[in-house]
């Protein structure tokens, strides 16, 4: 006896679906896998025209992208044998290193920024949620509108008051001018969406533990917050990757002390010709905090993005 | 273990009226269980108690004192929850050392794992410790909630219809249970339920709830026996108690009665007015008549070998009827 049921699909059905995500992933992968592979050629190797897939890897973009160079004199490069590998690749331009690029730096920067305005999103976007999903507060709805009506235009456009702002408050070019900014920006979103995941707990957890002997607020760090691991998750991917990635703000408002990684690496390009290995090299390393961020909490991402839909 | 009093308590919602102001006295070491339907304001009645929610007028004591602006923890309440009540990122023998680990109570580990080896043990959950409280079964987890209750040695055990969701079998054995717990821990425990028959085996003291009205309050007998309203009456009794008009079955009943409550065990057969057997439902211990009498349904109990079939004719009169009059009020 077999009959078909319909939660259960076919094997062709599942076939056909698993062939059409790989399809699917293939295609927006390879820009990805583009510039890593850009990363590792050579200069003439990445402008080459047909575009080469196989080559001679080369860690010059990576080099570059690290340090800064200088041209020198025969004789002193005579006198002067390559110290270690990185030595050697600049070599062949007649170069030597002089130091460190900024690019370190501005990494940093975009991880204090990034990772500093997503847990201040957090928490205070977690303690809100609470508080409008658990008490009578007064005009409850028309401030969780307001909150929500800091998003209605794109940020940008409001751009210029917050220069003129940040200037005279001594925010501009400041870690924490950005990590505000950054966090303002977010908590909107923040405080919506947990407010939803926080909406799906019963209050009913929250009441035993209040009789069991616990105070609000150890009810909400031992009962509640652990329920809303999920959402926190989520919401921590979604408020990083803004930051992380944001670009406009970062251009207008740091330059020498706090600029992040999105303005420095189109610069990288001017340093010494049209240098693609370098910003290759500079867009993969600025890739992969999001992506370990992100694989680190894709369990409670996928059950997450559901909304408490699927919760248990 | 204390003696809880209600003094005067009201709750409204809006327009809703939760609970009326209700004086109730939970004896020390009594187990009172209060009886209504959905919606009669028995969870409003335990929440004020637990200092969930927040008298409209009105005063709680636990042992004496009122607790009116006690929190819940300061109340030292045990409750169980008629859903939800279950940690479901605790195992369950963290769920059930909880309270115990509670800045209120901070018992010792080892005094911990006693306790909670002890109430798992009671409950039939030992092996059943190590488990996500999302790994339980129904019966399991309501059987864990009552147990994180039992750890505790609280003023009053507060239950909101913990048995409800379980099935019959389970439902049967924890009534024994809880009735063996209450006997032993010396308890004081207020539950509250819509179910007659737990009300009848577990209670020391009954409370009957019409919306939000205590009716009346006494031992489980007393209620069944002397209700002081047709409201009453109604709740107990399985099949329930017959009402009819005062005169169908006594040529004099008590001036201004309107109704007779009959009990189905309390007819008397071979003597009296005629009566069509309509059905017999043959329930192995017992054998219900369905009975017709004059155009009014009538219920008794008969021999469980019964010969009596659908269409024959019986003659039946009533033994210690119960009267009320036209606002159901008793009178005799
Ligand atoms: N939080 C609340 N808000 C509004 N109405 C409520 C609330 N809690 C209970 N009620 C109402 O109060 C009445 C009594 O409810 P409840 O105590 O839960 O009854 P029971 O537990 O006996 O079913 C019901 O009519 C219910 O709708
Ligand atoms: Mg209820």
């Amino acid at each position: 006896m077999s009959s078909h049921s319909i939660t259960e699909s076919s094997s062709r059905a599942k076939w056909i679906a698993g062939s059409l995500v790989i399809l699917y992933a293939l295609i927006t992968m390879l820009p990805l896998v583009w510039i890593v592979m850009t990363g590792f050629k050579s200069p003439a190797d990445a402008i080459s025209y047909p575009p080469k897939v196989v080559y001679e890897p080369t860690l010059e973009g990576y080099v570059n992208l690290f340090t800064t160079r200088t041209r020198q004199t025969e004789d002193y490069l005579l006198a002067n044998p390559p110290e270690n590998w990185a030595d050697e690749i600049v070599r062949q331009y007649d170069m030597v290193i002089v130091g460190p690029s900024k690019f370190g730096e501005r990494f940093m920067n975009s991880v204090i920024i990034g990772f500093g305005s997503t847990f201040l999103s957090i928490f205070l976007g977690t303690l809100a949620a609470y508080a409008f999903s658990r008490f009578r507060i007064p005009f409850a709805d028309d401030l969780l509108f307001f909150i929500l009506s800091t998003r209605m235009m794109p940020p940008i456009a409001v751009a210029i008051p917050i220069f003129l702002m940040y200037r005279s408050l001594g925010l501009s070019d400041t870690h924490l001018g950005m990590i505000l900014l950054y966090t303002a920006v977010n908590i909107s979103l923040a405080v919506w969406l947990l407010k939803g995941f926080i909406d799906e707990i019963p209050r009913e957890y929250e009441e035993a533990a209040l009789i069991d002997g616990y105070t609000r607020f150890q009810a909400f760090y031992k009962v509640v917050l652990p329920q809303a691991a999920t959402g926190i998750a989520s919401t921590a991917i979604f408020c990083l990757i803004f930051a992380w990635n944001e670009y406009a703000f970062a251009v207008l408002l740091t330059s020498a002390t706090a600029q992040t990684a999105p303005p420095f690496i189109p610069t990288i390009i001017g340093v010494g010709g049209l240098d693609w290995p370098a910003v290759a090299a500079g867009a993969t390393i600025f890739l992969l905090p999001v992506m370990i961020f992100t694989i680190v909490l894709r369990k409670h991402l996928l059950r997450g993005i559901t909304f408490g839909a699927v919760r248990k | 273990m204390a003696e809880v009093v209600l003094n005067g308590v009201s709750k409204a919602f809006g327009a809703t009226k939760a609970v009326v102001d209700m004086d109730l006295t939970i004896p020390d070491g009594a187990f009172v269980v209060l009886l209504g339907p959905t919606g009669a304001g028995k969870t409003t009645t335990l929440r004020l108690i637990a200092g969930l929610e927040k008298s409209d007028s009105g005063t709680i004591s636990i042992a004496g004192d009122a607790v009116d602006t006690l929190t819940p923890a300061q109340r030292d309440v045990a409750m169980v929850f008629q859903q939800y009540s279950l940690y479901p990122h605790m195992t369950v023998r963290e769920n059930l050392a909880f309270p115990l680990r509670s800045p209120y109570l901070k018992t010792p580990e080892d005094e911990i794992a006693r306790k909670v080896l002890n109430v798992a043990e009671v409950l039939h959950i030992p092996h059943k410790l190590d488990n996500k409280a999302t790994e339980l079964s129904g019966g399991e987890m309501q059987r864990v909630s009552i147990g994180r209750a039992l750890v505790r040695d609280p003023a009053i055990y507060l239950m909101d219809e913990p048995l409800s969701s379980l099935d019959a079998k389970l439902r049967a054995d924890l009534r024994v249970e809880l009735k063996r717990i209450h006997a032993e821990l010396a308890a004081t425990l207020l539950y509250v339920t819509h179910d007659q028959i737990e009300a009848m085996t577990m209670a020391t003291h009954v409370g009957v709830l019409d919306e939000g009205n205590l009716v009346q309050f006494g031992t489980p007998r007393d209620i069944y026996e002397n209700p002081l309203t047709t409201y009453v009456a109604a709740r107990l009794g399985q099949p329930r108690i017959n009402l009819l008009p005062a005169d169908l079955l006594e040529s004099a009943p008590p001036p201004g009665a309107l109704t007779m409550g009959l009990r189905p065990e309390n007819i008397r057969h071979g003597a009296g007015r005629e009566a069509n057997v309509v059905r017999v439902e043959h329930l192995g211990d017992q054998t219900r008549l369905h009975l017709k009498v004059a155009d009014h349904d009538v219920i008794t109990l008969t021999d469980p070998h019964t010969d009596l079939s659908v269409g024959a004719t019986i003659q039946i009169a009533p033994l210690n009827p119960l009267f009320f009059d036209a606002q159901g009020a008793r009178i005799g």
